[in-house]
């Protein structure tokens, strides 16, 4: 079971500012260990996507995003799901404040 | 002659401040970063899930423990400690606390919940997410540690004789990094804590995440750290010297709202 995530969303004159944290160990292959990793993240605004991102083992453990989307408003739901290297998810869903 | 020496030794000092002023705004500017992707949140969200919890022998939650501000009240208890415990006779910092109410309230030995107090980036201990949890509860509170009762005042004294107190390999105490105004490691201030102004927002920002090992760090760990720092015999966890400590430099921070969990380089 994947660790907890957290987000905040709000509206602000025309644009969504989001914040997302996710617990994930982001383990690397300097460590010796065997690579574990987050390798994508969508975001999904009203259910629809708006954003796919590809990301690598450069990002650090526990990370957070911060990013705008356009338009949005009270209410809409945004939702956030990352998918690792090992096949292992997390989403988290919050409504715009 | 004279007066010419006299403007020498003027720019001589003006322009050093504003180098050392530089510098300290570039500081800041890298501490406001990590502290907007801080994962401190994640660490709160655990000790919760901890706190609720039924654990020990008496399977049961940490939801009843006494923090000073009666059973299982959160807000506000930690800006309040260490304080004075009547039922356990002695002065306790949040850990000893959080101790004192497993082996009572969960039944578990000392042992076995001291078994771990400090984890790893793999792996934080319970202490740290509990401390995340309960320290986050009391943001926007201004510190207030006990320093009223006769075995609090004893408290504050003897954290204070330990802190100008020089021991161990290398005849360090505290006050030998901690004492003398604009010094610092690398990138780190040291703040002169025996004085309020400097100690306060240190206090107010305690425990915190520490960004360059991913993990999060209590105040039982941070004195700890200091002593093997000091080449010092390592102190015991929940001890009376840790705690009175701890006790020393919150009562001389108090006031200062406190705004942690923080974040550090």
């Amino acid at each position: 079971m994947a660790g907890p995530m957290k987000m905040r969303a709000t509206a602000q004159g025309g644009t969504t500012e989001v914040r997302v944290l996710m617990t994930h160990p982001m383990t690397t292959a300097q460590s010796g260990q065997p690579l574990h990793f987050i390798q994508n993240v969508t975001v999904k605004q009203n259910g629809k996507t708006v954003i796919e991102a590809e990301i690598s083992q450069a990002v650090s453990r526990n990370p957070v995003f911060s990013f705008r989307l356009k338009g949005g408003a009270k209410g809409d739901k945004i939702e956030v799901s990352w998918l690792d290297n090992k096949g292992e998810s997390n989403t988290i869903e919050t409504a715009v404040a | 002659m004279t007066r010419f020496f006299g403007t020498i030794v003027i720019l001589g000092l003006t322009a050093i401040p504003a180098a050392a002023q530089d510098t300290k705004k570039e500081i800041q500017k890298y501490q406001q970063m990590i502290a907007e992707g801080s994962p401190v949140e994640l660490f709160e969200l655990e000790g919760e899930t901890l706190w609720k919890k039924p654990q020990g022998p008496h399977n049961v939650s940490l939801e009843k423990c006494d923090l000073g501000q009666g059973a299982g009240v959160l807000k506000g208890a930690y800006a309040r400690l260490p304080r004075y415990f009547k039922d356990a006779d002695r002065v306790m910092d949040l850990e000893t606390r959080l101790l004192h109410c497993m082996t009572t309230l969960q039944g578990r030995s000392r042992d076995e919940a001291t078994k771990r107090v400090f984890g790893n980036e793999n792996q934080p201990s319970e202490m740290e997410y509990l401390s995340a949890y309960i320290a986050g509860q009391s943001r926007g509170v201004k510190l207030a540690a006990g320093h009223t009762h006769p075995k609090e005042k004893a408290a504050y004294e003897l954290g204070k004789a330990l802190f100008f107190h020089r021991a161990g390999g290398w005849d360090m105490s505290c006050a030998s990094c901690h004492g003398e105004d604009n010094k610092r490691i690398r990138m780190q201030e040291l703040p002169v804590l025996h004085k309020p102004q400097a100690a306060r927002p240190i206090m107010a920002t305690w425990p915190a995440y520490r960004v360059s090992n991913s993990q999060f760090k209590t105040m039982q760990w941070r004195i700890n750290d200091c002593y093997r720092q000091m080449r010092y015999p390592e102190p015991k966890f929940a001890s009376e010297a840790t705690i009175a400590l701890i006790t020393y430099l919150t009562v001389t921070a108090a006031g200062e709202p406190y705004r942690g969990p923080g974040t550090k380089r």
